[in-house]
């Protein structure tokens, strides 16, 4: 089972030194998710498989998909659609797919062996989390709500336009 | 095989880092703050799996959150920034005045 870790680890490094040498940020993005999901199988190696899971649907589903739209509207247009095309050729997703067919590869391994036989180490559950997460942290989990709502406002303000008709009737007046 | 995760995590934080001091989009720069946030949750993971403790995924999931708030606001800024600059080169914004 130590061989899945070193797999992994390896298609870790390896994307993430892809997506620093990337020129282009949707290529970048995707050997970033690649990344992302190989560090979520070092998780679940590790005993660890609640945090696999948030890694996998905060990190690799929710943030990511905020940089694709953000990646996705600064570069709208007419030269757009040509962009688009060629951002999609298949030597772009080829390399991509290959490190994320060999962490398939691996989680079939994981799963072909039982679901509880990959732990390298002791597994600490989501039940101890969870009452680790809502006893003794307690005050870290509102602090954490807190910081959220903070970055949803700051979000919003840093997103909000004047709209023009505002502008123009505080000039004239 | 817990020695090897922070040998890992200390590799990804390094790559990230050479990411934030090399490349000049700012786009490039969140991602490789994103990939040294989520190197230092792999080594509260190790660290919880060597001690048995749940404390290292409380630590992670607070990690997580926070990763949340920071992309939510800092791709905000990037917005306001290609708006008023029309660039994402972190070297035209050093050009503020104000």
């Amino acid at each position: 089972m130590e061989i899945v870790f070193y797999i992994a680890a390896t298609v870790a490094i390896a994307s993430t030194v892809m997506m620093l040498t990337r020129l282009n940020a949707v290529h970048a993005l995707l050997y970033l998710i690649v990344s992302l999901l190989a560090v979520a199988i070092i998780f679940y190696t590790l005993g660890a498989p609640f945090a696999a899971a948030l890694e996998v649907i905060t990190y690799a589903g929710a943030i990511m998909v905020l940089f694709v739209f953000v990646v996705m509207l600064l570069n709208l247009g007419k030269a757009a659609t040509r962009m688009e095309s060629a951002l999609l050729r298949p030597a772009m997703w080829v390399g991509p797919s290959i490190l994320a067919a060999i962490l398939v590869g691996q989680m079939m391994y994981l799963f072909a062996h039982g679901m509880g036989s990959g732990y390298e180490t002791s597994l600490i559950g989501p039940a101890e989390v969870g009452v680790s997460l809502f006893g003794p942290y307690m005050l870290g989990v509102e602090l954490a709500s807190m910081l959220l709502l903070g970055g949803l406002v700051g979000a919003y303000h840093l997103g909000w336009r004047r709209p023009q008709g505002v502008a123009t009737a505080r000039g004239a007046r | 095989m817990i020695q090897e995760s922070f040998v890992v995590a200390g590799i990804l934080f390094a790559l990230g880092l050479a990411g934030v001091l090399v490349r000049r989009d700012v786009v490039f720069v969140l991602m490789s703050i994103e990939v040294m946030l989520n190197a230092a949750g792999l080594a509260f993971i190790a660290a919880g799996a060597r001690w048995h403790q749940a404390d290292g995924q409380v630590v992670f999931f607070f990690i997580l959150a926070m990763a949340a708030a920071e992309v939510s606001v800092g791709l905000a800024l990037v917005l306001a920034l290609y708006h008023q600059n029309k660039s994402l080169d972190t070297d035209v914004a050093s050009r503020m005045k104000g």
